[in-house]
Parts: structure tokens; C-alpha cells; sequence
């Protein structure tokens, strides 16, 4: 296994009155497509605003790229080359589809060929290029948040449940989009709860429940094994086929 | 070997190609709001019968709207980048008010002179002044006063009405309890006429100062990278924050900005009623709430109709019913919300 970008060791994380994350152990490594799994409210989406520092952890470290960044705030984790897609996508509708892409460009223009790449499997954010990100569709609001991620290198992706809601046809524009970014080594930390859309992607995959990591190992291994998947997932991979 | 992407990366074969010669669709623009200032100017004349009367009240209108739309602006802008609720606001238009007289009232000769440039220079010297006083005034209302109640609202309601009442009984301190006459310069004073309309000719330069701020703010909002990130942030300010801004710092920036308009505000809303009194923020400060209600809390443009809206109205109602002219505002707030619940263009967080 590649050596880790990202480390999680032991983060407990509250909100409130709240003990959301119980010591989470977690290991993205470095290239490749790592998912994180697990049901309603076992605490993915809490891991990745932790990482963010959206939401600070109230015990334990977090590593990225060998420097502790437990402590540091958002802006700062942002730019040291951490991008995040919430599952709310949170585009801003006010501003169109060219300046949500420019505010995500910090160090300058934005590079005419990388965004010819993201228009390669985004063709519709081209056409909406001026258009304003509100009046779009769902699953264009969802490439909107991806290529804004991505507008710029980074070296690690975190994107929370990006199928949520969304037809067939933009799933496979996701996966194919997902495919691409692996393909040019980037890192990527994926949270789902769709097994099928991640099973073909996933390198490395962690399960969580109640605020834990309850299985760690590679997607392969997990994907063949319809006893492990029913055990942590609760479902069979023949009835989703 | 290191992840980060730096390479260029090629056009992935797979995949569908940019629809670059497909027609692009024209965002649709929400125009009603604007056409409101227009239509009800029109539709006033008739009921107002005599032209140049109607032309009168309608600088005049426009006039009173700019100077509010002045004060609004930065208040807006604060509650819906910052979600603060500042009614301590009416604080920084006394205070730039007062500030002014620093320079107005040691150059008096110099406004009694006849000469547009020397009276103009005098102004803009005053403004400069009212305008930094109030910024730094902002910057440190800021540090002090709100940032222990973000997230707050009760608690910043009280705190900022604290704060403005601390900062009149500066005034009565620094500069007296009394009124202080504050006469227009001699070359702004008396009217023009156009036929037989007169128009005041120190509405005009409030006109054309209203429409300079709203240029400037728009211009900014809308062509600047700063301006960007304030029309985000006031969308989402926590995802401006993943994409690496400190919107700390732009926090403050608007807070200084909107304190320094509001001493904008408060300098011509002074040589408009040609006296100052430490209440003056306070007493303002309803018709800018309404303003800032009518308009959509956070947008700017709202806040530029709403205030052209209620200065409208209020004048037409004083001159057509007198009687109706005092709830005049009201009933247009109520009229506006039952139209629009959120205001003309909301800006609120989802």
C-alpha cells in the first residue's frame, strides 16, 4: 500500500451535547480512490467537516502530508491542498458557474486547458458557463462542486455523497468523471452509501458505524465477498445487481 | 512520488465532447423589482396632475432615497455576510455626522464662499474624514462589541442598542447636548429650475452621490474578486472558508466599509436637514430597517430599490394625503412582503 496522505488516529469529535465520532482510526493513502462507507448517520460526513475543520476534534490527531493539521482552521487546511465537496454541494447560486469556478482558482487565473479537461467530461458547465449555478439542475450543481474542487491541483479530494438524489445518466458521468481524476493520481476520499457506484472505483475502503471505523481493507477483497458486505452493509450484492 | 496533480492534464478520448457551438441559454434576469421605481413614478402623475410639481417630488424622493440607501447599504451587506443583526448601526451615522463638523465647521468661510470647487473641496475633505472616523470606529465596534455574540442574535440586539447608546452619550459628551446648525455650503444652497420645476440643487449632488455608491458598490460587488467573495460569503460563508479565504478578515472589511458608508450617510443626511443631534442615527434608523426589510436582507440592489421605493412614497403621500404619509412605510413594507415574503431580492443562507 502507498504510503498515507492522510491519517486519523483516535478523533472524537462533538457537537453540541453530542459525541459524534468516537475514535476514529482512518488511512487515506497517497494516489487512488478511498471510500468511506457506512449507514445513515455513522458519522462519514462528521469525519470529512472534522478533517475540514469545519467542526474541531476533541480528542485524537489528523495528519496530511506529515504536518498535524488538528488544530489548524478551515482556510488553512483548505490551502495546504485539501479540497471539500459537501453533500449539500453548497455552490453559490447567486454567482454564475465561471465565478464559482474562479473564487476556487486562489492562486490566479484559471488554466485554460485544465478547464478544457473538467469540459471534457463536464461538457454542460460549459454551456452554462454564464449562467448563474442556482438555476441549475442537481446533477449540474454536482459537476459545478466537483470542478470547482478541482479547477486547480490538489492533493486531496474529499467528497461527500455525491450521487445523492441524482439520475442514472449523472452517475455515470460522475463515475467517469471519478475515473479520469484517478488516472492523473489524485487523491481522493470518498464518502457514499451507494455500494454499486463505488465497488468499480474504490481502492481502499473503510466502514463505519456509530462513530467509528468498523472495517478497513481494500474495496476487492470487500466487493468479493458478499459475507463481509453483508455483515458491515447489511445488503447483498446480488439484490443491488 | 507526490499526488499532487502538476502536470496538464490531456482531454480524456472517452468522453463527450464541450457543446461549444450549442446556442447558450440567457439567464433569466428578475427585473420586476426594478420596474416598481419606474411604474410608480408614472403612475403618479396623473394623481399629482401638475408636472413640474411631480417632477419636484420626484428628485426630492430620489434624493431622500439615495441618502438612505447610503446608510442601508453597509447594513445590509453586514447582516447578510456576517449574520449580524447591528442596530447599533444608526451609531456610526451620528458619529461620521459629527466627525464632519471637525472640518465643516473650522472652514465655514470657506463653504460661505461662492465657488462650487472651493465648497466641493471642503465636503469631500469632511466626508474623508467622517468616513475614515467612522471605519475605525467600526474596525474596533467589531473587535469589541460583536464578535463575542456572533451567532447571537438576542444578545447582539442588545449589545449593539448598548453600543449606540454609548456612543450618543460620547457625542453629547465630545461635542454637547445641543443641536448643532449645520448650514449648506452657499454654492449648493436655493434650487434650479428646469420650466417651471424647481429642484434643490443639494438633491442633485445627493442624487448623483447615491448613484456613484451604488455604481462603486456594484461595480464592486460584480467585477472585483473581492466582491466575489462577499456575495459568496454571504451565500455560504463556511464554503468560501474550504476554498481557502479567510473570511474573517473580509468580515471586518465589510464591517469597516458599511460603518464608513454609514458616516457617508450620516454627513449628508446632516447637511440635508441642516442640523445634528447624537439622536439623529437612532431616529434613522427605522426607515433604514424597513429599507433593508423591503429590499431582501443582504442585497445590495434590494436595498437600492427599497430605499428609492419608501422615499418615493413618502413624498408622493405627503404632498397627495398627508395624513397616510406617516404610515406611508409601513404600508409599503406590508404591501412588499405580501408580494415578496423575503423581500424584493433575498440574499438569506439557505
Amino acid at each position: 500500500m502507498a504510503e498515507p496522505l492522510l491519517t486519523l488516529a483516535g478523533v472524537h469529535t462533538h457537537i453540541g451535547q453530542y459525541h459524534i465520532l468516537q475514535g476514529v482510526d482512518l488511512v487515506v493513502p497517497r494516489g487512488g480512490l478511498s471510500v468511506l462507507l457506512g449507514r445513515n448517520g455513522a458519522g462519514k460526513t462528521t469525519t470529512l467537516r472534522t478533517i475540514m475543520g469545519l467542526w474541531k476534534a476533541s480528542a485524537g490527531s489528523i495528519h496530511f502530508d506529515g504536518r498535524d493539521i488538528t488544530k489548524l482552521a478551515t482556510p488553512d487546511i483548505a490551502r495546504l491542498g485539501i479540497a471539500y465537496v459537501p453533500e449539500s454541494m453548497a455552490v453559490f447560486s447567486d454567482l454564475t458557474v465561471r465565478e464559482n469556478l474562479h473564487l476556487a482558482a486562489r492562486s490566479g487565473p484559471m488554466d485554460t486547458a485544465r478547464l478544457e479537461w473538467i469540459f471534457g467530461f463536464f461538457p454542460a458547465l460549459k454551456k452554462f458557463w454564464n449562467y448563474p449555478a442556482g438555476n441549475l439542475s442537481g446533477g449540474q450543481k454536482q459537476m459545478v462542486a466537483i470542478a470547482r474542487a478541482i479547477v486547480e491541483p490538489r492533493k486531496l479530494l474529499l467528497v461527500d455523497e455525491p450521487t445523492k438524489g441524482l439520475a442514472p445518466a449523472i452517475v455515470q458521468s460522475l463515475i467517469a468523471a471519478f475515473r479520469e481524476l484517478k488516472e492523473h493520481d489524485t487523491t481522493i476520499l470518498l464518502v457514499e452509501q451507494n455500494f454499486n457506484f463505488v465497488r468499480s472505483l474504490g481502492d481502499t475502503v473503510s466502514v463505519m458505524d456509530d462513530g467509528r471505523v468498523a472495517h478497513a481493507g481494500t474495496m476487492a477483497a470487500l466487493a468479493n465477498d458478499d459475507a463481509l458486505q453483508q455483515r458491515l452493509l447489511g445488503l447483498s450484492l446480488a439484490a443491488h445487481q | 512520488m507526490s499526488a499532487i496533480l502538476t502536470r496538464k492534464p490531456a482531454a480524456p478520448a472517452a468522453m463527450p465532447p464541450p457543446q461549444a457551438d450549442a446556442p447558450l441559454p440567457s439567464a433569466p434576469r428578475d427585473i420586476a423589482p426594478v420596474l416598481l421605481v419606474p411604474v410608480l413614478a408614472l403612475l403618479m402623475l396623473p394623481l399629482v396632475g401638475s408636472f413640474p410639481t411631480w417632477v419636484t417630488l420626484t428628485v426630492a424622493g430620489l434624493a431622500m432615497g439615495m441618502m438612505i440607501f447610503i446608510m442601508a447599504s453597509g447594513l445590509t451587506l453586514v447582516f447578510g455576510l456576517m449574520n449580524v443583526l447591528n442596530f447599533g448601526h444608526g451609531a456610526f451615522v451620528s458619529v461620521g455626522a459629527f466627525a464632519a463638523t471637525l472640518v465643516l465647521l473650522p472652514m465655514r468661510g470657506w463653504l460661505e464662499m461662492d465657488s462650487l470647487l472651493i465648497n466641493l473641496g471642503v465636503l469631500a475633505l469632511a466626508v474623508t474624514v467622517a468616513m475614515l472616523v467612522t471605519a475605525l470606529l467600526g474596525w474596533a465596534f467589531e473587535r469589541v462589541i460583536i464578535m463575542p455574540v456572533y451567532g447571537q442574535h438576542l444578545k447582539q440586539i442588545l449589545i449593539t442598542m448598548g453600543g449606540m447608546i454609548v456612543a450618543e452619550q460620547l457625542i453629547n459628551v465630545i461635542w454637547g447636548a445641543e443641536t448643532i446648525p449645520l448650514p449648506l455650503p452657499t454654492s449648493l444652497r436655493g434650487a434650479i429650475f428646469l420650466g417651471d420645476a424647481a429642484i434643490e440643487k443639494y438633491r442633485l449632488v445627493a442624487v448623483i452621490v447615491g448613484l456613484v455608491v451604488f455604481a462603486g458598490m456594484f461595480l464592486t460587488l460584480n467585477r472585483t474578486k473581492i466582491g466575489l467573495l462577499i456575495r459568496a460569503g454571504v451565500e455560504n460563508g463556511e464554503m468560501v472558508e474550504s476554498l481557502g479565504y479567510r473570511i474573517r478578515r473580509l468580515f471586518v472589511g465589510v464591517f469597516a466599509a458599511g460603518s464608513a458608508l454609514a458616516g457617508l450617510g450620516g454627513v449628508m443626511w446632516g447637511l440635508y436637514k441642516e442640523t445634528l443631534s447624537a439622536a439623529m442615527g437612532g431616529e434613522i434608523m427605522i426607515m433604514i430597517f424597513i429599507v433593508i426589510i423591503i429590499g431582501g436582507l443582504g442585497s445590495v440592489g434590494g436595498c437600492f430599490i427599497g430605499a428609492l421605493l419608501m422615499a418615493l412614497v413618502a413624498n408622493y403621500a405627503g404632498f397627495l394625503a398627508p395624513k397616510i404619509a406617516l404610515v406611508s412605510n409601513i404600508i409599503l413594507m406590508i404591501a412588499i412582503l405580501l408580494w415578496r415574503p423575503a423581500g424584493l431580492y433575498s440574499k438569506m443562507r439557505g
